[in-house]
């Protein structure tokens, strides 16, 4: 390698370093000087950062992309919302029946797609995806159809916390999306992780290697699903409401974008495209009524300026995180 | 130096005095609609409608100066919830208007009552939300979506002399609640529901949904919106049924502001709302000419709506001087306001929270090259449980897909 490209990777990784700061600044001390609408708008980006995330093991590590990932996000809402209205469970009963159903329907869903690649497995979990809206839409007596559950307890009320309100909420988010993050860390740079970008670049090859593929992509999508759970959770405790818009293609191609848009194999670019998708669309409509306009003329600027995402700006390759 | 510190207490002072005069601040209003997506539209004319009325009155009300702040919603509930906390949270308003969709009012309905902004409800028509699952600090100021069915299933037995009817609406709470209210009333006189159909909301081809209707009923009930009402109007026609089977139907089927897109394939549809723009009074004519001459287009239900709600803001702003920053009795105000001159006619509030106002049957005509809904009957003064004590009304179940089945 040349000295010069040695230094120029070395001062990206500054640019990297120093953004990576001042995000977790903001995140973190932000919300105590933000008034709660802001702090409302940072919770949001916080939990669908999870998601999106989530969506990255699948998409970015893996290469599998999915357009139904949005249903599992649903399940685990939907369960919570149903949970604790109609029955009245505990908060960890909530809590933990939303993850476990958001995980057993990732479960379910993965046995059918996980042998299938590229477009067909993009066709196919979008199809699924809309089974599950379709579910939510028409499953009146258990899901009130079109009109949604409302009337979520707050989280902080659910769980008998001693602190209430727009901050407590946040910091509770902010700790499992911390939480959530370092997991997927840990996951995507274990050995497990490192045969899903062995299967990215080459299947055959590493078939060829003796590896099971076919569990490698299946646990990868249950693993995936399980923290769209999380998020899942967090949103439904978030909103207090639960309506078949979570579940749907609208939603799925949504998270799709900021993943994408961050830089797919990174998990901090799908963290910077879930904020910047989220603040356009809050500040932009707020001044102008032509805001798609803008939020399209930045998806193309974006895709043609960044195509591998924000975050892998630079001519960096798309392998994902240096292994330090 | 002196003179410095001089012009700074000055300032101070202007600006202290400023603060004392608290009342002087503009009344801030928050209005959400969606103004992008497939209900842009809709949502377009609910606020033409405010605007048009705002205007009429300078953007002043009970000695204050108006400011309305207008946010997207994009017909997505979580969205109106996201959009109703920037107004309160952030813009700090003192009252809330708008939005759309049913799903948008029901997730909003515990975010207003928690944070007690008086909210008005000019659209929104789910059964609900002034029955079942109150809300205090909400005001509907439009309508249940069975309210105007409930007159009109009476009206198509006993008037219209219909027996037997086929229904095929959209499959969502609107369609539920409208085309149960008309068949409970219409099944009380004796009438007989003989088939239901339900289409997606996002049908794009009604052929295999007209195939299924029955040639041999005295009428068929359509509730249809937007595209999907211009789509099944032509092919009602195209099918052979148009002068065969009479057509019936929501308010929303023949809007005016989908009947201007219409052909002759509507004419002699009868539907009820508690609104036409055919409607012939001075109010409603002064609306109609005003809203024609500022947007160039005839005046649908929607504006309509928001122009009506809003005379319902501006006589509660009136009624408490001003004073909004009272939230309580603000509330209170709106609850009691007895706004006039309203375009479709009297309205009061029940104790709920809805209107009881005129049901109008319209029947649709071409007058003057135009298509317009004809008023062919006014049925007084419904209340959203018609003739129904409201005790017994509401342990009943809600309207659904299978209340009130087909016999």
């Amino acid at each position: 390698m040349a000295k010069g490209s040695r230094r120029a990777s070395a001062l990206r990784t500054d640019w990297r370093a120093g953004v990576l700061g001042a995000l977790a600044i903001v995140l973190v001390v932000g919300p105590l000087v933000l008034d709660s609408y802001w702090i409302g708008l940072l919770t949001q980006i916080v939990i669908l950062a999870i998601l999106a995330m989530s969506l990255d093991i699948l998409l970015g590590y893996t290469g599998l992309p999915s357009l139904g990932h949005a249903a599992f996000f649903g399940v685990a809402a939907y369960a919570v919302a149903v949970l604790s209205t109609t029955y009245r469970a505990d908060f960890w009963t909530s809590v933990l029946a939303g993850v476990a159903m958001g995980t057993a329907s990732a479960a379910a869903f993965g046995l059918i797609v996980a042998h299938v690649r590229d477009v067909y497995f993009l066709m196919i979990t979008l199809a699924l995806g809309m089974v599950l809206w379709g579910l939510s839409y028409r499953w009146i007596p258990v899901t009130g159809g079109d009109n949604g559950i409302s009337g979520i307890p707050t989280l902080e009320a659910h769980a008998g916390l001693p602190v209430a309100g727009p901050l407590a909420f946040y910091y509770v988010t902010l700790l499992v999306c911390a939480g959530c993050a370092a997991l997927m860390r840990t996951l995507v740079r274990s050995p497990f992780g490192l045969t899903l970008r062995g299967i990215r670049e080459n299947e055959a090859r590493m078939r060829s290697l003796g590896f099971n593929t076919w569990l490698h992509c299946y646990l990868s999508f249950v693993i995936a699903g399980a923290f769209a759970s999380v998020a899942g959770v967090m949103w439904a405790y978030y909103n207090g409401f639960v309506s078949p818009t979570y579940l749907d293609l609208t939603a799925s191609s949504e998270l799709f974008l900021m993943v994408t848009l961050g830089g797919p194999a990174t998990l901090v670019g799908p963290l910077l495209g879930a904020g910047a998708i989220v603040l356009l669309k809050n500040v932009m409509s707020a001044y102008t009524a032509r805001w798609l306009l803008i939020l399209g003329i930045v998806y193309i600027v974006a895709i043609l300026a960044a195509p591998q995402g924000i975050w892998n700006l630079g001519g960096r390759r798309s392998a994902g995180p240096e292994r330090t | 130096m002196k003179r410095v510190l001089i012009v700074v207490l000055t300032l101070a002072m202007a600006v202290a005095v400023l603060r004392a005069q608290a009342p002087t601040d503009p009344i801030r209003i928050g209005f959400i609609v969606p103004l992008s997506g497939p209900f842009a539209q809709n949502g377009r004319d609910i606020l033409n409608g405010f605007l048009l009325l705002l205007d009429e009155v300078g953007y002043r009300a009970g000695g204050r100066q108006i400011q309305l702040i207008v946010e997207d919603d994009e017909a997505i509930p979580a969205q109106t919830l996201t959009k109703a906390r920037k107004l309160v949270e952030s813009d700090r308003v003192h009252l809330m208007a708008g939005t759309l969709l049913a799903s948008s009012g029901y997730a909003l309905a515990p975010y207003v009552d928690a944070q007690q902004i008086p909210m008005v409800f000019p659209v929104v028509s789910s059964d609900d939300l002034t029955q079942r699952r109150r809300s205090k600090w909400i005001v509907r100021t439009g309508w249940t979506s069975s309210q105007p069915n409930h007159a009109f299933g009476e009206y198509a037995y006993r008037t219209l002399g219909y027996r037997t009817v086929a229904t095929i609406a959209l499959d969502y709470a609107f369609g539920w609640e409208s085309v149960g209210g008309f068949q409970r009333t219409f099944e009380a006189e004796g009438g007989r529901i003989v088939q239901k159909t339900w289409t997606p909301i996002s049908v794009h081809d009604f052929a295999p949904y007209l195939a299924q209707i029955p040639r041999d009923v005295d009428a068929v009930y359509a509730l249809f919106l937007g595209r999907a009402a211009l789509q099944f109007m032509r092919q009602y026609a195209e099918y052979g049924l148009k002068g065969r089977v009479a057509l019936i139907g929501s308010g929303t089927t023949t809007d005016e502001a989908v009947l201007i897109s219409m052909g002759d394939e509507a004419i002699g549809t009868v539907t009820a709302l508690q609104y036409s723009a055919a409607l012939d009074t001075p109010d409603n004519r002064r609306f109609t000419t005003a809203f024609r001459r500022r947007y160039n287009k005839m005046a649908s239900y929607y504006g309509e709506s928001m122009y009506t709600g809003g005379k319902w803001v501006l006589a509660a702003i009136e009624a408490v001087g001003g004073r909004v920053e009272d939230r309580a009795r603000l509330l209170e105000a709106l609850r009691a306001a007895k706004p006039t001159g309203l375009p479709r006619g009297p309205v009061e509030l029940d104790e709920y929270g809805n209107p009881i106002q005129n049901i109008y049957v319209r029947r649709v005509d071409r007058v003057n090259g135009e298509l317009q809904n004809t008023v062919i009957a006014t049925i007084p003064r419904v209340s959203q449980f018609w003739k129904f004590n409201p005790t017994e009304y509401l342990r009943l179940p809600l309207y659904s897909r299978r209340v009130v089945p087909a016999s």
